[in-house]
């Protein structure tokens, strides 16, 4: 059923990962994202694997979950691993088989970068784990604050964003009723070749679409009844302040990444 | 009268071997009869939308079985379609359905998907059609030109082109107008009467159900909770009012004027019945 | 007492497809509402009634004529923000009119829009939620809530502004007999015990009976004012405007026609059974 798909993949809870500000969270990911980037050996590799385990740790967020976000871009790792793996030429070649061949560098590109993607996505992957939707589109929104002063709508994405995770499991819900409502009158989504599959579709994108129009056009009466004008002098019920523990955890991901940067610079 | 569905020791369970696993439908057991209108009445959250996603096959059972003239429904799942052209669903609010160019297009998504062509497909669509009170040159418009209570119409015509054994109406008054609803229940009451084919009315309305059913079966928690003839269900009305249920406005009247010591039978429904039973009290004498 | 909301002469026509002529949703309405009280609205579809509630707090504007609210005139632009704080509006559907995904969010949005402190705005979520009896669900997702529990939210998202009226356009339509209980029951503890006024548009007649004024609409016209009583009475032209009376209104109607001296004002079921229970013993 479509109500089983997970989106923003939240998993609520009161460890120090959760309490975090999201502003803090967000910007640990992108200084986590420069220092994987940095890392080019087995040293610093360790180091970010081992930043990643001890966070997944405080989070208590389980290994299972985190895997299981791997698994759709299984393919891409897999795929860049055999052609850093195959096409990657080398001055000592471990294995040759006509036109493929292993090389040393090969090798050592393939662990690397399939090792970065997994840790790339793992890490943004914890984030989102425990962060909900709604304190991560906050945190961007004050995050990207400044960017109001070159007429970057930065509120009105942010509300934009809001809204659209706030109507995901409505719509869901709605087009399950479309579903079965058309199946009632005989229509058929599984058999018949791609075109047919496509045509199938339109009984239920046509009533969606329209009914989404529908809730958009009431919904906005409904804000504008309630006063909503705009980000001009809106107050929050919930103001974004850092901690203590946001200064402490943004100390240790710059020092990490600058350590990270330094240990490139002696080739490590 | 033969049963047209029986409904044996039905079980829904959704999430199983999940922390949230629940019942919405739990060792149900009914029949329903040919040519029988009947009511089903309970709370939202009393299974009856699980139920009849059941009878028309769009749901599966995780238990129990459902007879379709004596035949398990899902016996053949690759031939359940052929089972939702026999039992004809509406579904609650089925004018958010409407997808097509006109009314007769849409009318006769259904039918088409049933096979249906030509003369017999032109056939099926305008009988439908007059049956819900839609005229012949609205059949042209596109359906969204339409108001809500002549929308509503179109969806149900819709599902009658395919002139189903059963028609199961989900609600199918919510949101009209007293009018409206009292209209689009006439048209409902004339099918009946004409095609002589079954009906199954999902409301949360008692006084809806009591003024058309013949049998009202009673739902609560996921089981049956009592069914019968109007007059049967409505003599246990202490019952239904401690299960949170409604009574017709009729039968509370009825109750009360009991209470204060009249001769009065307290399970009618209708104001003409309530109206002669007081009548015959005056005509009686003094009635204490 | 002081006037909530005066209209006068109120005309609105929705706009018509090119080369026909504007159809009159509202074709002259004169009306006070009374500061404080419960005010039901009933008609049929579109008699009116919901173009009329929208007029009360500007999301329709007049064509023709003036709505007044507390004095503010709807037309002039520069009111409007205070107008829309002064007069709360809950819709039909409760989907479409939550805005966020955690209950007090959602509650919060109005004083947020209206930028009111931050403390100032979590007292108001907690009281406003409290009023309507759902403060458990404070950090609820509102999605998962029954369609009356979801009303309430948005009847504490209007309460939030800390309005004097509360307008419900329909907003019972959609609901179950829970659902419309629990509402019904809410709103008339706010104006009880907050003083608000209540305007409650709808077609169930049994949700008049405890209104101490029902104004119906027909046509684009007041047809009917004055108290449930004066108004239900009218057995005959109710049906006629496409409404159905109570039962209990029914029933001593055709008594009454039968020869049996019951009176006709009797509305709720224990005041019906005893004005036949009366009738009956006095023969």
């Amino acid at each position: 059923m479509l109500k089983d798909i997970t989106l923003g993949q939240y998993f609520p809870g009161t460890t120090v990962a959760h309490k975090l500000d999201p502003r803090t969270k967000i910007l640990l990911v992108v200084l986590y994202i420069v220092a994987l980037f940095c890392a080019k050996s087995l040293v610093t590799y360790g180091l970010m694997a081992l930043c990643l385990a001890v966070c997944v740790y405080i989070s208590k967020v389980s290994i299972k979950a985190l895997v299981r976000g791997l698994k759709p871009v299984l393919f891409i790792i897999i795929f860049t691993g055999i052609l850093n793996l195959f096409f990657t030429p080398g001055d000592r070649y471990l294995v040759e088989w006509g036109f493929l061949h292993i090389s040393d560098t090969g090798l050592r590109n393939a662990v690397f970068m399939v090792l970065r993607i997994m840790l790339l996505i793992m890490g943004t992957f914890l984030m989102t784990y425990t962060t909900s939707p709604i304190s991560l589109t906050d945190g961007l929104e004050r995050l990207l604050n400044g960017l109001k002063k070159l007429h970057v709508p930065v509120h009105e994405l942010a509300m934009m964003m809001s809204i659209a995770l706030r109507f995901i499991p409505t719509l869901i819900e709605e087009t399950d009723k479309i579903m079965s409502a058309q199946k009632a009158r005989g229509a058929d989504f599984e058999s018949g070749n791609l075109i047919q599959k496509a045509k199938a579709l339109i009984p239920i994108l046509v009533p969606l679409f329209i009914s989404a129009f529908r809730r958009a056009d009431e919904l906005a009466t409904a804000m504008e009844c309630r006063c909503y004008h705009g980000g001009e002098g809106r107050t929050k019920l919930h103001v974004l302040q850092y901690q203590r523990r946001d200064y402490i955890a943004l100390a240790l991901g710059v020092l990490i990444c600058a350590g990270v940067i330094v240990l490139r610079q002696f080739g490590l | 009268m033969e049963p047209i569905l029986q409904i044996k020791n039905l079980t829904h369970t959704y999430g199983i071997g999940t922390p949230f696993q629940r019942s919405a439908v739990e060792d149900m057991s009914f029949e329903v009869y040919g040519g029988e209108f009947l009511g089903i009445i309970g709370h939202t959250g009393s299974g009856k939308s699980t139920l009849i996603q059941h009878l028309n096959g769009l749901l599966k059972p995780t238990g129990g079985q459902i007879l379709l003239n004596g035949k398990d429904i899902w016996a053949e799942p690759k031939k359940i379609r052929d089972v939702r052209f026999r039992v004809g669903l509406v579904f609650q609010y089925p004018e958010y359905q409407l997808f097509e160019e006109t009314v007769y297009k849409d009318i006769a998504f259904g039918p088409t998907n049933q096979g249906k062509t030509g003369e017999e497909l032109d056939r099926c669509v305008r009988e439908s059609a007059r049956l819900v009170g839609i005229r012949d040159d609205q059949l042209d418009k596109s359906p969204f030109e339409l108001s809500g209570g002549q929308k509503r119409r179109v969806a149900l015509a819709g599902v009658l082109a395919m002139e189903p054994e059963v028609l199961i109406l989900d609600e199918p008054t919510a949101g009209l107008d007293p009018a409206g609803r009292e209209n689009l229940m006439a048209n409902i009451r004339d099918y009946h009467r004409n095609k002589n084919k079954t009906i199954i009315l999902v409301s949360h309305s008692m006084d809806e159900i009591a003024q058309n059913v013949d049998r009202i079966l009673v739902l609560k928690s996921a089981r049956v909770l009592m069914s019968g003839a109007p007059a049967e269900v409505f003599a246990r009305a202490e019952e239904l009012i401690t299960a949170g249920l409604d009574v017709p406005q009729v039968t509370r009247i009825a109750m009360a004027l009991k209470a204060r010591g009249m001769d009065i039978d307290p399970a009618v429904y209708t104001v003409e019945a309530l109206e002669q039973e007081i009548l015959a009290l005056r005509k009686g004498g003094a009635p204490c | 007492m002081s006037t909530m909301i005066e209209t006068r002469e109120l005309r609105f026509a929705y706009p018509a497809d090119e080369g026909q002529k504007p159809v009159f949703a509202l074709r002259g309405v004169d009306l006070e509402i009374e500061k404080g009280s419960f005010v039901v609205v009933l008609g049929h579809n579109g008699s009116g009634k919901s173009t009329l509630a929208k007029t009360f707090n500007g999301v329709l504007l007049p064509a023709g004529g003036k709505v007044y609210v507390e004095g503010m005139d709807t037309l002039d632009e520069s009111l409007l923000l205070a107008i829309r704080q002064r007069v709360g509006m809950v819709f039909q559907n409760p989907d479409n009119q939550i805005v966020a995904n955690v209950v007090e969010e959602d509650v919060a949005f109005a004083p947020e829009n209206l930028g009111v402190p931050t403390e100032e705005i979590r007292r108001r979520v907690d009281d406003a939620l409290k009023a309507v009896g759902m403060y458990e669900f404070v950090t609820h997702a509102p999605h998962l809530l029954s369609g009356g529990q979801k009303q309430r939210i948005a009847i504490a998202g209007v309460i939030a502004m800390e309005p004097d009226c509360i307008v419900l356009d329909e907003a019972t339509a959609m609901l179950d007999p829970i659902g419309r209980q629990e509402v019904l029951s809410t709103v008339h503890r706010l104006n009880m015990e907050k003083g608000i006024t209540v305007i409650l548009i709808t077609h169930h007649m049994n949700e008049a009976e405890d209104a101490d004024r029902v104004i119906v609409m027909d046509d684009g016209k007041v047809a009917m004012d004055g108290t449930p009583r004066e108004v239900f009475v009218q057995v005959e032209d109710l049906r006629a405007m496409g409404l159905t009376v109570p039962d209990t209104v029914d029933l001593l109607d055709r008594l009454h026609k039968d020869g049996l001296p019951v009176p006709l004002d009797a509305l709720t079921v224990e005041a019906c059974a005893d004005a036949i229970t009366a009738a009956l013993r006095g023969n």
